[in-house]
């Protein structure tokens, strides 16, 4: 309950903490803190520095970018999931945000940090990746943008160098059906699995997508073919668990995860559907 | 802190709610658990119920906070200690100012509070005695009460 | 506008609000971690991540470098530190009851800090003392224990192997002790039944989970070697005594203070390593020493509770009239026998007939070793286990037979009674009606409109299938008299105390032997004595948790506060009415005859301007000035009470579930509860007693259970893992009462802290279960995860085709 001792920097601006990361090694962002502090409190995480970059306040904000809508990385869930312009232009996120955690962790935890921290069993990273979304990245020699499909790599493991610093994501407006399902036992836990669905315009081009049903967030692919082949929601949604690699946890048994994620599938493909 | 101005120094790595106990004596705020999970030490910062063990006590310079000790004006209980006590909604009382502090925040939040949006509200608050039954029931009171006496 | 406060007519009745209140709701009470002491130290931990293992060596080099630090001891170096190990109060005995025997348990020496061998992962093997929390942790990191891990025995099914690794080496087996009981002919009655219903039930090991986690805080008097322990305890009288023979420490210089305790639920009934090292290390250091426990540091070092197997039987006739009861119990000690360990299965082994009107009954428990945390009492403690088994066994035997539910039961319940009644197990029930409060609970949840919808799901094929599950249970509250407790090897006795002082300005004192935590006993205790004595309730003031202010005491646990506490305080009213009654006979001139207790004081009868109160009395008492000759001044009375039997609450609880029959997950769509729990004190007490209870009943029924690898290491390590259910996992629930008044104490009080963990899970799991019939099932075991439910589902469908 009491982290090891570290060293603490403010971070002024984006730049700022970038030029920071550069002067420590083993330095971990704090943003929210609500990945990070409670590793810390079981000090299952010790680094040596903290930079702080939640006091950059022009890293928080929902704008509306035309064709897509840019989330400021240090957005925290309670505000996305209020959000007015994601209620109404990409309801999926502002939905999504709403199920993370519980109130008072919405409230400090952020949609970048849960991005930048590849849980497979974050919801966010799984709705980024059924919304195409892109991140913007920035690092010493400035900005990159990256998809979401090449981000997530693994385990707590993304595509962000030891310099960079995710500022923002982009996700498109959608008008269409959407869905995120989240099976968890208890309110508060993790999902034992999650499905998200996006769909296009009409069924055979939806995207898919699964929380904790792998390494890191996954696309359901088969789903998606199946679709994209006229097959209906029922039947393709059986190929859920195709290419799948779920890990056993207290949540639930990698087996118990393949099982019940056609079902969920079906179900969100139902309620996209019927919106 | 509490509606009064304060400074003081902190070890970077000391978490706001042992900076509220150990060096504010504050200690109203509990600790409940280890994981973010309990909801004990909630406390309100800028209005919003933020769990105090998962915030290091420095992320807190230059913000509004308000616990359980600074929820009682002028000698007059806050709407929600008042229905807590009316309702028997606590018995050992250790995960009491954590419900109070929860609730304050989503009342402020705004929004619905009907049964479900409550208990759904609470899901990050753990009680072992009560069942959650008539704190669900304190919280509809005091609600409405302020709901009403909002708009007088 | 000025509040006129009046004294009703009667506080015992009323739901009063509670006294305890207004401290907690302003973040003023003082909990344990909350007092603080100048000079204090903090002790940390070093616990064992092996669940066994052999301790080559403590090296403290590294940890003794950090800032901070004042001492590092291994066990071995407090070695001398005791009298006696941690002590287990309840050795129950024998391979039968109730002919005596000499036979012990197998007690293993359990060191508050393991020197040769850690027993489960978390026994304590070291101990940091430094300035502050944070140093004393982080030098806790940095003790190198030099571990030989060893096989572990993790599952109690495999405890007593040939080759099983021998947790105890002092001993000869990993078992602890077999005992049973026999009543009538039990093997003739099965031999001979038409039927006979065996089924095996499992219970999940469970984590009490107070809110508030244990701590002490020792603080010495080094001259004259007294010291004044504070513990987050549910037992400060029992503290007392054994630490005093732990330590050797004079029993009259230790004070042991239960300041404002965040609940217990059984956790806090023990005597544990923390305390005794806290106690050692003051005495050692002449300093005061703090510990606080983390939550996680509590999965690992509190006890646990349940961790049972049954092999159930009863036998019946083919209409289902059941005739015998027999059960076996395997039950899982984990690695210690704590301070009631052995006893906990016992408290069950008269109940396993429940409700029912048998002929024959047996009951034996088989109690093992395991590398595992103790286990001990948690909320229910042996009730909830033969709780369940018979109700779960009552509705397997109703699908043998063919009968509903409800009908099975009504055809075997004990007709009702309000004088003590055998039972088959042997014991004497206070009194019962547990058909009034079956038939109040079917009408509350509307039984036949839920049978309704149940068979229409079941006509369309629904995913989502109703079920309803029924539990009509009872339970035994209030452990004594205290000679049957030695006849059961308890070793304490079965009393508690109250003291009434009648102060001269009319105000109140009232001591309580028993020690709350969030009971609300001060208020419960007010209403009583405020009615008692004819005082206004704002009069009386109840303490309560402090050895020293009240030296008399068994404290809080089993249900027992108001069926014996709460029946002393009834008794020293009487004795303080009588003294009342002499003064005023003595200063109106009347004879005492001529006193009639009217509206809270004695009048002469035919003259009610000719009285007085119990505070002119208190006066009078006080300055002594003319009393009865050989009146003793002062007006203050203790009884000691010491119950002549258990009371036997019962009632009936009801639970309609809706089952995701292709995802698993169980929503509770109603919970009915109807109880009797005798007399009430304060109705509104009662509920809140039974919202929780019932809450810790769904909450095994459903969610938690403490799981271990084959290693014997908890992987549901936190409380992000194990799962205490939230608001919004909980429905609300419909509760109300029947009353039969206990025929065992005054007050006709029986008992409400238990009741609903003991009734609720089987009502949940008989729903469950009820709910899947159409499918198959007819059974799974706790916790009803929606895992357990998809695979018992797949595997149900498997066996039909």
């Amino acid at each position: 309950m009491i982290p090891a001792p570290f060293d603490y920097e403010v971070a002024e601006s984006a730049e700022h903490a970038v030029e920071l990361l550069g002067q420590h090694d083993d330095a971990k962002l704090l943003a929210g803190g609500h990945s990070l502090l409670p590793l810390m409190k079981l000090r299952l995480a010790s680094p040596s520095v903290l930079i702080d970059i939640g006091r950059v306040s022009d890293l928080s904000y929902v704008r509306d970018a035309g064709d897509r809508i840019a989330i400021g990385a240090l957005t925290c869930y309670e505000d996305a999931h209020f959000d007015e312009t994601l209620k109404s232009s990409c309801p999926i996120v502002a939905h999504a945000a709403g199920e993370v955690g519980d109130p008072q962790v919405r409230n400090r935890g952020t949609i970048g940090g849960s991005v930048a921290h590849g849980d497979p069993a974050s919801d966010i990273p799984t709705i980024m990746l059924a919304l195409n979304a892109e991140f913007v990245v920035r690092g010493p020699t400035g900005e990159r943008t990256i998809a979401a499909a090449d981000f997530f790599k693994g385990v707590f493991e993304v595509d962000l160098a030891p310099q960079e610093i995710l500022t923002e994501m982009r996700v498109p407006k959608t008008s269409s059906g959407w869905s995120y399902l989240k099976f968890h036992h208890r309110a508060q836990d993790w999902a034992t699995v999650g499905v998200a669905v996006v769909l296009g315009d009409g069924s055979n081009n939806a995207s898919v997508a699964l929380t904790s049903m792998g390494e890191r967030p996954l696309r359901a692919q088969g789903v998606e073919e199946a679709l994209a082949a006229g097959e209906d929601p029922a039947s393709a949604a059986r190929r859920a668990a195709e290419g799948t690699n779920p890990v056993s946890d207290p949540m639930g048994s990698s087996e118990y995860r393949r099982q019940i994620a056609p079902v969920l599938t079906r179900r969100a493909l139902e309620e996209a559907l019927s919106r | 802190m509490n509606g009064a101005r304060l400074e003081a120094e902190v070890e970077p790595r000391q978490l706001l709610v042992y900076f509220l106990r150990d060096n504010l004596n504050l200690t109203g705020t509990t600790v409940g658990c280890d994981t973010t999970s309990c909801g004990a030490c909630t406390i309100l910062v800028d209005g919003k119920s933020v769990k105090s063990c998962t915030m290091l006590a420095v992320q807190a310079d230059g913000t509004e906070v308000t616990t359980i000790e600074g929820m009682a004006k002028d000698g007059e209980l806050h709407p929600l200690q008042r229905a807590f006590h009316d309702n028997h909604a606590l018995q050992c009382g250790y995960c009491t100012p954590g419900m109070i502090m929860a609730a304050a925040g989503l009342i402020q939040r705004g929004g619905d509070m009907s049964e479900d949006d409550i208990r759904l509200g609470l899901e990050g608050n753990l009680c072992r005695c009560t069942g959650y039954h008539n704190i669900v029931k304190a919280i509809q009171q005091a609600a409405g009460e302020m709901k009403s006496s909002a708009t007088v | 506008m000025a509040q006129v406060v009046e004294r009703p007519e009667r506080y015992v009745g009323g739901g009063v609000p509670r006294k305890e209140d207004p401290e907690l709701i302003t973040g003023q009470a003082k909990y344990i971690d909350d007092i603080n002491v100048q000079g204090m130290l903090w002790m940390a931990f070093v616990r064992s991540p092996f669940a066994h293992a052999r301790i080559n060596g403590v090296d403290a080099a590294r940890a003794n470098d950090m800032p901070g630090v004042v001492a590092v001891y291994s066990g071995a170096d407090l070695a001398d530190d005791w009298a006696g190990g941690l002590p287990c109060a309840w050795p129950i005995a024998g391979r039968s009851f109730p002919e005596p025997t000499t036979e012990d348990p197998r007690m293993p020496n359990h060191w508050p800090v393991a020197k040769d061998k850690a027993c489960f992962a978390g026994d304590p093997v070291a101990v940091v003392v430094a300035d502050s929390r944070a140093h004393a942790k982080d030098a806790a990191e940095l003790v190198d224990v030099d571990y030989e891990p060893l096989d572990a025995v993790v599952d109690p099914e495999r405890a007593l192997d040939e080759g099983a690794p021998q947790i105890h080496e002092d001993l000869d087996s990993n078992e602890a002790y077999v005992w049973s009981m026999n009543n009538g002919d039990v093997d003739k009655v099965f031999s001979e039944a038409a039927l006979v219903v065996k089924e095996r039930y499992r219970h999940p090991r469970l984590i009490p989970n107070a809110m508030e986690p244990r701590g002490v805080l020792v603080v010495p008097a080094p001259a004259q070697e007294e010291y004044v322990l504070y513990s987050a305890t549910q037992v400060p009288h029992i503290l007392r005594t054994t630490l005093a023979m732990s330590l050797g420490i004079p029993e009259s210089k230790l004070r042991v203070i239960a300041p404002d305790v965040g609940g217990g639920f059984g956790s806090k009934l023990n005597v544990y390593s923390e305390e005794a090292v806290g106690l050692a290390l003051a005495r050692k250091l002449n300093a005061p020493v703090k510990w606080i426990e983390e939550r996680s540091e509590n999965y690992l070092a509190t006890i646990h509770g349940r961790g049972v197997i049954q092999d159930m039987e009863v036998a019946a006739t083919e209409e289902g009239k059941i005739l015998g009861v027999r059960v076996k119990l395997l039950a899982d000690m984990g690695a210690y026998l704590q301070l009631v360990t052995p006893g906990i299965p016992i408290l069950g082994a008269f109940l396993y007939h429940g409700v029912y009107d048998v002929q024959a009954y047996s009951f034996t428990c088989q109690s093992v070793f395991t590398n595992l945390t103790p286990t001990d009492a948690y909320r229910g403690a042996g009730r909830p286990e033969a709780t369940y088994a018979i109700e779960r066994i009552v509705d397997a035997l109703a699908r043998r037979v063919g009968r509903d539910p409800v009908e099975i039961r009504r055809m075997n319940f004990i007709a009702p009674f309000d004088q003590p009644r055998e039972v088959a197990s042997g014991l004497q029930f206070d009194s019962g009606n547990y058909g009034a409060s079956l038939d109040k609970a079917l009408d509350m949840v509307g039984y036949d409109l839920l049978r309704k919808d149940q068979a229409e799901r079941r006509q369309r094929g629904d995913a989502k299938q109703l079920g309803i599950g029924l539990s009509t249970y009872i339970e035994m509250c209030g452990l004594a008299p205290s000679q049957v407790l030695a006849a059961l090897k308890y070793g304490a006795g079965g009393w508690d105390a109250a003291t009434i002082r009648c102060l001269p300005t009319g105000k109140v004192t009232v001591v309580t032997g028993t020690s709350p935590h969030g009971q609300g006993h001060v208020t419960s205790w007010s209403q009583i004595a405020a009615d008692a004595l004819g005082v206004p309730i704002e009069d009386v003031e109840v303490l309560h948790g402090d050895t020293a202010i009240s030296p008399l005491g068994m404290d809080t646990y089993g249900s027992r506060s108001l069926s014996v506490g709460g029946i002393a305080l009834h008794f020293a009213a009487e004795k303080i009415r009588d003294k009342v009654k002499k003064i005023a006979a003595h200063e109106l001139e009347v004879s005492e005859e001529d006193l009639e207790w009217t509206d809270g004081k004695f009048q002469v009868r035919g003259a009610p301007d000719k009285a007085k109160t119990v505070a002119d009395a208190a006066f009078s008492a006080w300055t002594a000035h003319s009393l009865p000759e050989g009146m003793e001044p002062g007006l203050e009375a203790t009884f000691v009470f010491d119950p002549p039997n258990f009371t036997f609450p019962s009632g009936a609880h009801i639970c309609a579930v809706e089952v995701d029959t292709e995802t698993g997950l169980v929503d509770i769509v109603k919970y009915v509860a109807v109880d009797d729990c005798g007399n009430q004190i304060n109705p509104v007490i009662v509920a809140g007693q039974v919202h929780g209870g019932i809450a810790q009943g769904i909450a095994e029924a459903l969610y938690e259970e403490a799981v271990f690898d084959e290693n014997g290491t908890l992987t549901t390590s936190h409380m992000g893992y194990y799962r205490v259910p939230s608001a919004a996992e909980l429905p609300s629930f419909d509760i109300d009462s029947t009353v039969t008044p206990s025929s065992t104490n005054p007050m006709g009080v029986k008992g409400i802290g238990e009741a609903g963990t003991i009734a609720a899970p089987p009502a949940v799991v008989n729903a469950v279960i009820d709910a899947l019939q159409p499918l198959g099932v007819n059974h799974i075991d706790m916790p009803v995860t929606p895992e357990r439910v998809f695979s018992t589902i797949a595997e149900a469908k498997g066996g039909r085709q």
